[in-house]
């Protein structure tokens, strides 16, 4: 049988237990450091514990203490709260450094006529910022992020094809008053062949197909005369009003009626006739009240040079 | 080798001073440096846009004012460069003359000289400063060590306060630190900066070197047979039968010889200086931070006997074998190109600075648009940041597509003030391209310098058609 004291003055040392004879334990305890860095991180809990939100008591909880933050609320009422991270962001998004410096910029927007924006590269340059994280969050769920609509349901932004009017004012107006499309369905009013000609024509007019020429005025018969009554909303001409937002039929943009996508001329007329039997109704909602003036000035400039702003 | 084990208790340092060369040098660099890094934060700059600070970097504003230099973060390869120099001069350093770095330059060993000279001027020379460790805590212990943690605290606090200098008008940031109305981040970075240096340069010492710094550790494969170290010239030293100390029948060089003992009279100085408590005599470890203090140390001791200097010196292992040093060789050399090139390359990129930086980025929601005519519409969106610090009036224009207009909103011809940036939108437009089966074209926009009446920069894009 071995000695414990013998072994141990040859080799590491150990906790100076034997058991069995000679079965023994290295003593390896942690360094001196990490047992101080581990009373520390106990400290740091005591202070922390102090200073925040941290420990539940039923259904409240402690508040922490020496930290209160002060932030005015949606009512526009100063509110001093315990520490946590959403008075942190409202305080921050108000007396926060870049948070004062957008106050700047959206002052200078709010003293300026749109002309004036659209002068300065610098204010246009923060309408593009700014209005496109707008854009994105209240108009991008129908037109999408990049304002390119989708076709049939929304209408794209990017062109220059506008159905109540491209300029300042009537972007203005229609985000602040909201529009309402509406075209009646004509399901049930004509026969088969009728409907073909009326989209044979509607076709024609932005200089698709039209070989037969029959079917065509037979079509421009039917648009301009009571039988059909297009006329009334979409002209004579079928470039249609935009105190009604009728389409304009001539151009080569279509907001409703996927003819670009249909590939052969059979399909495109099917698109028409699709429209003319289901009609139109669609509705985008008054932001007048929901959203700022100086937000809609923002979001009407930046559409407004999206793509064809008139 | 030391083979010290990480879980021996350390023996404390209590470095003894000396005179000498070395020390002198190794004076004079801590001079400068103190000089440089407490001082370059005050140091006035005249410039015509930016701060009135020479060396300022403006981490809100994204600019880093260096003297005459304003830096951007598109320069950020800089940063590169600077780091790649840096690595490689240690590199060659470090393989012609052993640790210059660890020994003379490194913040650690300055801080840590600093502190060791406050303990000295309070508590005094080394047997002072061990009995003091060693008597009972009484008023005279209190003071002495109270006095030398206060200045060591007070230096610790001010090395930090300068760090987060260098991040803010000084005057300012100090003016708002004292009254309770600098950042956050400037309270916190003082106080972490004031624990380490506290610690790492007063009671950490030389267990940074020899446990925390990665340096030590591979240290030894940087050098090779010609690298100057700090050695003890073991056979000068040792003789044949060892070293002795002075004692009667050994006291000159003469008596020694004859009875074969070594020219080292085991005085123990250069254990004493050494601030990392090692022995040279034992060959080299990884604690030597080769600051030549035991050189100084040794030659002092070889003068007063009248002997010749030179038992501790830099020399290498080809010296020591009676060999020619061999500075010109394919490592030496080949270090040494590395940083030429680097540094050319550098100067170059710095003195070429464009003074227009651009960036171009198009509009990928949609692609493209089909307009009422038929045409077809693509959008993109330009940067331009004027690096100049003149105000600048750039026009754009475009070339490759022929059939094309451009529409810029308006802004035809833009002013911008220096060093600032501006985000264009701008449209390009073509004729109905039905018929056509190229989908894509590329074309060129085109900036000009009004100013300076020439063109500025390119900016390739593409034309997406449905």
């Amino acid at each position: 049988m071995s000695n414990a004291d013998n072994r141990s003055s040859k080799g590491p040392e150990t906790t100076g237990h034997v058991w069995d004879g000679d079965l023994q334990e290295y003593n390896n305890p942690v360094p001196a450091w990490w047992t101080w860095a581990f009373y520390g991180t106990i400290i740091f809990a005591l202070i922390y514990w102090l200073l925040y939100p941290t420990w539940p008591i039923g259904k409240s909880f402690t508040k922490g203490m020496f930290n209160e933050i002060t932030f005015v609320n949606g009512k526009g009422e100063e509110v001093t709260t315990h520490w946590n991270m959403r008075a942190l962001f409202l305080k921050e998004m108000q007396t926060g450094e870049q948070a004062v410096k957008q106050k700047e910029y959206l002052e200078k927007i709010s003293q300026s006529s749109h002309a004036e924006i659209m002068q300065d590269p610098d204010k246009m340059a923060f309408v593009n910022s700014m209005a496109k994280v707008l854009f994105a969050d209240n108009c991008g769920p129908c037109h999408g992020k990049g304002a390119n609509g989708v076709i049939g349901l929304y209408p794209n932004l990017r062109d220059d094809d506008w159905l109540w009017g491209g300029t300042i004012e009537e972007i203005e107006h229609t985000i602040k008053n909201g529009r309402n499309g509406y075209m009646p369905s004509f399901a049930g009013v004509f026969p088969k062949e009728k409907l073909e000609s009326v989209a044979a024509y509607v076709l024609s007019l932005s200089g698709i197909g039209g070989e037969d020429k029959a079917k065509v005025e037979e079509g421009k018969r039917i648009f301009n005369g009571e039988e059909g009554g297009c006329y009334y909303c979409h002209g004579k001409d079928g470039k249609g009003m935009k105190s009604q937002g009728s389409a304009n039929l001539t151009d080569k943009v279509w907001t409703i009626a996927n003819v670009p996508g249909a590939a052969t001329y059979e399909e495109k007329l099917a698109e028409v006739e699709k429209v003319i039997v289901d009609g139109v109704s669609r509705e985008m909602p008054a932001w007048k009240g929901r959203l700022s003036d100086d937000t809609i000035k923002l979001l009407t400039v930046y559409i407004h040079q999206l793509g064809g702003g008139q | 080798m030391n083979t010290q084990s990480a879980s021996t208790t350390r023996v404390p340092i209590y470095p003894r001073s000396v005179k000498g060369n070395f020390r002198r040098f190794k004076n004079t660099i801590l001079v400068i440096a103190y000089l440089v890094y407490y001082g370059l934060p005050w140091l006035p700059w005249e410039r015509a846009v930016g701060p009135d600070r020479a060396v300022l970097f403006d981490i809100v504003g994204r600019k880093f004012y260096f003297f005459g230099l304003v830096v951007q973060p598109q320069q950020i390869f800089w940063l590169a460069g600077l780091l790649m120099i840096a690595a490689l001069l240690l590199f060659f350093v470090t393989g012609v003359a052993g640790r210059v770095f660890c020994g003379y330059f490194c913040f650690q060993t300055l801080w840590s000289d600093l502190f060791f000279k406050i303990e000295h001027w309070v508590q005094g020379e080394r047997p002072a400063r061990i009995r003091l460790a060693r008597q009972a805590w009484n008023a005279e212990k209190i003071r002495k060590i109270g006095l030398t943690w206060l200045l060591w605290f007070l230096v610790a606090f001010w090395t930090a306060i300068t760090f987060t200098l260098y991040w803010g008008d000084a005057t300012d940031l100090l003016r708002r630190f004292f009254t309770g109305d600098a950042p956050s981040a400037m309270y916190i970075t003082v106080i972490v900066l004031t624990f380490t240096t506290f610690t790492m340069a007063g009671l950490a010492r030389e267990q940074v070197c020899t446990h925390m710094c990665p340096y030590s550790r591979f240290q030894a494969a940087m050098f090779d047979k010609d690298t100057k170290l700090v050695a003890y010239d073991t056979r000068r030293g040792e003789g044949v039968k060892g070293r002795a100390k002075m004692k009667k029948g050994l006291k000159t060089a003469d008596e020694r010889h004859e009875a074969g003992i070594g020219d080292c009279i085991d005085c123990g100085y250069c254990v004493q200086v050494c601030p990392t408590g090692i022995d040279i005599r034992n060959g080299l470890q990884i604690s030597c931070i080769h600051c030549g203090l035991c050189i100084d140390a040794c030659n002092n001791i070889m003068d007063s006997l009248g002997w010749e200097r030179g038992l501790i010196r830099y020399s290498s292992e080809t010296e020591d074998e009676g060999g020619k040093v061999k500075i010109f060789k394919l490592k030496s050399v080949g270090y040494a190109l590395s940083i030429i090139a680097v540094t050319a390359v550098l100067v170059w990129s710095i003195s070429h600075k464009a003074e227009l930086e651009t960036a171009i980025t198009q509009t990928r929601q949609p692609l493209y648009v089909v307009l009422s005519d038929g045409s077809i519409l693509n959008s993109y969106e330009i940067k331009l940041a004027n690096q100049t610090t003149e105000a600048r009036h750039y026009a754009i224009t475009m070339r490759g597509l022929d059939d094309a207009t451009l529409d810029t909103g308006g802004f035809d011809h833009v002013a911008l003030k220096p060093l600032k940036t501006l985000r264009l939108m701008v449209k390009v437009k073509r004729p109905d391209r039905s018929g056509n089966d190229k989908k894509v074209d590329d074309f060129e926009f085109v900036v000009h310098d009004d100013d300076q009446g020439k063109d500025v920069a390119v900016i390739p894009a593409r034309f997406y058609s449905p």
